[in-house]
């Protein structure tokens, strides 16, 4: 389909469930939203994540009951640098919505979802591993993919593709 | 790698149990997947699943490439639906450029998914078995499984690593004789499958060791991100093709096979009633196959076949600059999931405008169906973990990435 200018006013987005139920929960919580090629982000305030991730989860019109992914963006040099993305499905309506916090280059740190859904498990590991950002309150954060002893980020954007080592 | 020397990632709970480690080398684990067990006797009691043998660091990888470059990188994610990756990886560079493709690529691309999942279903039918302990059925799986790696090699001149659907549409017309083909192959299919069903769906031995093992419910594999026929195994009822249709899967009726008995043998019998399925839509789609050109028109994207390369200036051009200098994405990120044959695959890509993606994630199936494993063989038998992770259909290609 052609492109479409991205909608970013967040009083047209209140049609969608997501971006309603938040604003109504706390205004505070919803920085930004986006809607561009049919998919619906919101830029969440990082102390307010899980409980965001809660309430769309429980909410009887919303019903994100799934957690389908969660990664991170690192847009190294500008700040703050990493973004870290979690993608939610509701099941019983067939939508997505797409979550986004940011968080600064120095001690990046956010709190974990595993108490909301516990598939954040090994998505947030991977991400601890490769991007060597910490979750708050994480059962086991500990490498996934790479060696324990490993040193460095590998998918940080100033960890080189090839000669390292 | 270092991951052999660390100290084992749990401690025996209390006296009596001891800690047992099962792979990376076992043959039951379907590639390089290692579980470290807490056991007393034969029940299990924990499992700590421990990955990344296989850690190549594609995702690194890709944000070195062009986007067309990625394409053959996709393959060797999950090596057993390769052509599963490069759709879901195409739709979403495409959704990124806001490219409309031509119908028949389409279709081509669903004909050739679903010969995908057939072929994929195949494998884990015959290794799953193999692992249970009947032989027969994994020599009678391979052979019908030889059968489409042929068809893929006809199509794209590889039996695995395709790489033959291409941003903007797919790399060439089919050859000739190739609907011929896929039609004896669909038409002999369904009696094939009914010998798959003779040897296991009333073996008693195969009953026994399926039914009633490891159980989880509808709430914990959903909590835990369990996709595909794991999940319709549990009793939810969903499926993207069918949900949240790409590449007119809207315009095919198939069914979608839903069990609430949760256990092995129900996602045996999902997956073997899918191989149906998608043998229907085969059908389908070579009864309906539109005509019509199989690439976009969008020359800055899509490479000129080769006739008008060699005799067209500007064709030519085109070509240059796209081998060269690639082409530019606009800015932007998507999510695209497709239903692969073990769940749904999700491809995240953001694009900073550049020609080449600066971040490519790949959200695998396999991925998030391994955390269901402890849940599924927690307080069970030893025994039945080996069934367990056959159930679950895991790639660790896909897994490890």
């Amino acid at each position: 389909m052609p492109l479409v200018p991205a909608i970013t006013d967040l009083e047209l987005l209140t049609k969608h469930f997501a971006v309603a139920q938040l604003l109504a929960w706390n205004r505070a919580a919803v920085l930004s939203a986006k809607f561009d090629r049919d998919e619906l982000s919101v830029s969440i305030a990082p102390s307010h994540i899980r409980e965001s991730c809660a309430i769309l989860r429980d909410d009887s019109q919303a019903q994100f009951n799934f957690l389908s992914d969660i990664t991170a963006v690192d847009w190294y040099p500008s700040e703050p640098r990493f973004e870290v993305v979690y993608h939610l499905l509701s099941i019983p309506r067939r939508d997505r919505v797409r979550l986004k916090v940011r968080l600064p280059g120095s001690d990046p740190c956010v709190e974990s979802i595993t108490t909301v859904w516990p598939a954040a498990d090994f998505f947030e590991r991977e991400i601890f591993d490769l991007f060597g950002i910490q979750f708050h309150g994480h059962p086991y954060l500990r490498r996934l993919m790479m060696p324990e002893d490993w040193e460095g980020y590998p998918l940080r954007k100033d960890y080189p593709v090839e000669g390292y080592r | 790698m270092g991951h052999l020397t660390t100290s084992p990632t749990i401690e025996p709970g209390h006296d009596g149990t001891m800690i047992l480690n099962m792979g990376p080398q076992h043959p039951s684990t379907h590639g390089v997947l290692r579980l470290v067990l807490e056991i007393e006797g034969e029940n299990v009691i924990r499992i700590m699943p421990d990955i990344g043998y296989l850690h190549t660091g594609i995702e690194k990888t890709c944000e070195a490439k062009f986007y067309q470059q990625v394409v053959v990188l996709t393959d060797r994610i999950d090596y057993l639906c390769p052509l599963t990756n490069n759709l879901c990886y195409v739709l979403a560079v495409e959704k990124l450029l806001g490219l409309e493709i031509p119908e028949r690529a389409q279709w081509l691309r669903v004909l050739l998914n679903e010969l995908t999942r057939i072929n994929s279903h195949l494998v884990w039918l015959g290794t799953h078995a193999l692992d249970i302990g009947a032989m027969s059925v994994f020599l009678y799986c391979f052979r019908e499984r030889e059968d489409v790696l042929r068809i893929f090699e006809m199509v794209s001149g590889q039996r695995m690593m395709t790489s033959y659907f291409r941003i903007g549409g797919l790399a060439l017309e089919p050859p000739l004789g190739f609907f011929d083909r896929v039609k004896k192959f669909a038409d002999s299919f369904p009696k094939r499958v009914d010998e798959y069903e003779e040897l296991l769906t009333s073996n008693p031995i195969w009953v026994e060791r399926t039914k009633g093992v490891a159980y989880i419910s509808q709430e914990d594999a959903i909590a835990l991100g369990a996709t595909g026929p794991t999940l319709r195994a549990s009793g939810v009822d969903f499926d993207l093709r069918r949900d949240i249709p790409y590449s007119s899967y809207d315009k095919f009726q198939f069914e979608v096979p839903v069990s609430t008995d949760s256990d092995v043998f129900a996602r045996y019998i999902l997956r073997v009633r899918e191989m149906r399925e998608s043998n229907k839509i085969v059908q389908q789609a070579l009864a309906g196959m539109p005509s019509g050109p199989v690439k976009a028109d969008a020359p800055k994207v899509v490479l000129p076949d080769r006739e008008a390369m060699k005799t067209q200036m500007e064709s030519l051009i085109y070509h240059f600059k796209i081998i060269t200098e690639g082409f530019a994405v606009p800015e932007g990120e998507v999510y695209q999931a497709v239903e692969s044959p073990r769940g749904e695959m999700g491809y995240y890509v953001v694009s900073d405008g550049t020609a080449k993606p600066y971040r490519v994630h790949m959200r695998g199936a396999s991925f998030a169906n391994l955390q269901a494993l402890p849940k599924m063989c927690e307080g069970r038998l030893i025994a039945d973990v080996v069934a367990a992770i056959g159930s679950i259909d895991i790639v660790l290609g896909e897994i490890d990435r």
